[in-house]
């Protein structure tokens, strides 16, 4: 084809066209944007507090700073990163074009869901600039209501209005999954992806507005009086912690749902075949999802909460390692017996399945009660859910991203240094977080930045890990940002893949379909001739 | 993509002042309940008539009893929810006074 081929990105130019796009693939761009924004602000707090905590004293800053850093880190990263990460970047991109169509259900909603969460993350941004929040991401009363001296109710705004932008992404993608799937495209022949975010969706939508509603439920405390939280009301706590987790565990499985969708994808393109045990992948989505709002008392076990009550929520959360274990297991199945290509997607789509899995595994040690109380609050809990949330999601996001982004932008990044940067990436995490479980069994206590002498040999490896993190993260950064200009030109389907999405020309067209396709084949059905298919009159 | 369910079901204005006739006379109820102590039934007649209202309210004023099964299970679904969320929640409130305290911890 010629170079005047109009695609969603050259359709026009103007500032305008994207501010008032309708097109899913430019909000999901735009969401890119956003999400990095505060990625890069949650990142530069880990390394202003990293750095602190490389000696035992307080030397580069006040206990009152560095609680504002760590709360700020937690903020930004969970509920202005990770949970619109991969469903409102990746989703939205892809989800239709998987699905056969021309767009999401509700265009409109889509964008509104932009701006919604841009102004929830400009009031974040806000509180941080107004001198910070010291709670702590989880807003624990009595820290947040009787006791907050800081930018609070700014902060919980941003996250509650936030929230509103989660649900209307979640309730476009159940419509547009249920309503809108191309000719022939039946449930089970769905990309996993496609049933990932279905999950995600649906806790999405029975999740949030808990923590929407217990965030006003703190307002409406400290505005009337009323007695909900504050004892000398006639309130409790505890029941904060209650509402409070009954929605944030169930977000981890917002955080890592999408990103088992991503390495489902990845796995299967580069060992060239189906994903073993293809329906109970799908299904074991719906149980996590499920499962997940069974087990928020984990949280609690030193809370006050109830002896019965702990070995209830603790019983249930070993439930819930089951299909997670299903998903890692039936992945390492699919790699037997494929052709592998460790190309960058794959390396970490690899990295995540490692990670994910001593992520997983450590977080059933602080299921059973006995342990939770030796290590409840240390570095080991900090270790573990990094190794969820980075290596777990961060990782699928980047595997994703470079799965996708001759497809988002129709140029290749440097393969090369692709490779190069994953392992830096992956070497960077471990040096980072794997000292955490020793430290935090050693007794090292999470928030606190003033720690005995004989700690200090892990902190400085941790430091020096998130060093070399950095460093891997600023790499993709320049080599992405340098392909967007001097990539060479990909073709519809460079990796070979099987997928609707790889059908179309890249970057698609705004209407991603110039017709509707018919979809008579299972997903990654790799035995398909179509797969070695080349096009080279894509080529331009 | 047309629109799935063209056919709105129209519910006849008498039915809207029937639903709001029975929202009154269980509100009445409730204040009348009120004046009477029950004891240990107090809150269950005062969450049971309040149901009645919820319930009133989603299958008249909120169209689902018109609805298609898919509506129904959503509707469902978010009043379960809310049920686990109580009753994992009672799980912790109910028995946290079966354990003598320790003397010392
Ligand atoms: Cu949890």
């Amino acid at each position: 084809m010629t170079k005047s081929r109009t695609h969603y990105l050259n359709v026009n130019h103007t500032v305008g066209s994207w501010l008032f796009t309708v097109d899913h693939k430019r909000i999901g761009l735009m969401y890119l944007g956003t999400i990095l924004f505060f990625f890069l602000l949650g990142g530069i707090a880990a390394v202003l507090f990293r750095v602190e905590l490389m000696t035992p004293g307080s030397t580069l800053m006040e206990s009152e700073t560095y609680n504002r850093l760590f709360t700020m880190h937690g903020i930004t990263m969970i509920f202005f990163f990770l949970v619109p990460s991969i469903p409102a970047v990746l989703g939205n991109f892809l989800l239709p074009i998987m699905l056969g169509a021309k767009d999401l259900a509700f265009p409109k909603l889509n964008l509104a869901s932009w701006y919604v969460f841009t102004i929830g993350g400009l009031l974040g941004l806000g509180s941080i600039i107004f001198g910070g929040v010291d709670t702590g991401w989880t807003f624990y009363t009595p820290y947040s209501s009787t006791y907050a001296n800081s930018q609070v109710i700014l902060a919980a705004l941003g996250i509650f209005i936030a929230g509103f932008a989660s649900i209307m992404t979640g309730l476009n993608f159940i419509v547009t999954i249920h309503k809108m799937r191309a000719p022939g495209l039946t449930w089970f022949r769905l990309p996993l992806f496609v049933w990932a975010h279905y999950a995600t969706s649906i806790i999405i939508i029975l999740g949030t507005p808990v923590i929407a509603i217990t965030i006003l439920l703190v307002a409406i405390e400290r505005i009337f009086q009323v007695g909900i939280f504050d004892p000398a009301l006639g309130g409790d706590p505890v029941l904060f912690q209650h509402l409070f987790w009954f929605y944030s565990h169930p977000a981890v499985y917002i955080m890592i749902l999408p990103g088992m969708g991503v390495i489902s994808e990845i796995i299967a393109c580069f060992s060239r075949k189906r994903i073993f045990g293809y329906k109970v992948v799908a299904m074991s989505s719906l149980a996590i999802a499920i499962l997940g709002f069974f087990v928020w008392g984990h949280h609690m076990f030193v809370s006050s909460q109830s002896m019965y009550a702990g070995m209830v929520f603790s019983i249930l959360s070993f439930l819930v390692a089951i299909p997670s274990a299903i998903k890692v297991f039936n992945w390492t199945a699919t790699l037997y017996g494929g052709s592998i290509k460790l190309d960058t997607p794959m390396l970490y789509a690899l990295g995540f399945i490692g990670l994910f899995t001593i992520g997983g595994l450590t977080g059933l040690f602080l299921a059973t009660m006995a342990i939770n109380i030796h290590v409840h609050d240390t570095y080991f809990v900090v270790a573990h859910f990094h190794y969820v949330m980075v290596g777990g999601m961060v990782m699928a996001f980047f595997g994703g991203l470079h799965f996708w982004w001759p497809k988002m932008t129709g140029r290749h990044f440097s393969e090369m240094l692709g490779r190069i940067t994953a392992v830096v990436i992956f070497i960077g995490f471990n040096l980072t977080f794997f000292p955490q479980f020793i430290v935090g069994y050693l007794g090292m206590p999470r928030r606190y930045h003033i720690y005995p002498e004989e700690f200090q040999i892990f902190h400085v490896l941790s430091t020096a890990g998130a060093a070399v993190l950095a460093v891997g993260y600023l790499l993709m950064a320049a080599y992405l940002f340098h392909s967007l200009i001097l990539g060479k030109r990909s073709s519809r389907n460079p990796w070979k893949a099987i997928g609707l999405e790889w059908t179309i020309p890249s970057p698609p067209p705004t209407e991603n379909f110039i017709d509707t396709p018919v979809v008579d084949y299972e997903a990654y059905d790799y035995s398909l001739e179509r797969a070695y298919e080349d096009d080279e009159e894509d080529h331009s | 993509m047309s629109s799935p369910s063209d056919h709105h079901h129209v519910m006849p204005v008498r039915t809207y002042l029937n639903v709001f006739g029975a929202l009154l006379v269980l509100t009445v109820l409730t204040v009348v309940v009120a004046f009477f102590d029950l004891g240990p039934l107090n809150v269950a007649v005062a969450v049971t008539i309040a149901s009645a209202k919820a319930y009133v309210v989603l299958l008249y004023f909120m169209h689902v009893r018109y609805s298609n099964r898919i509506i129904w299970l959503t509707a469902a679904a978010g009043f379960v929810w809310f049920v686990l969320m109580l009753a994992l929640t009672l799980s912790d409130y109910a028995t946290r006074g079966w354990l003598p305290y320790p003397e010392a911890w």
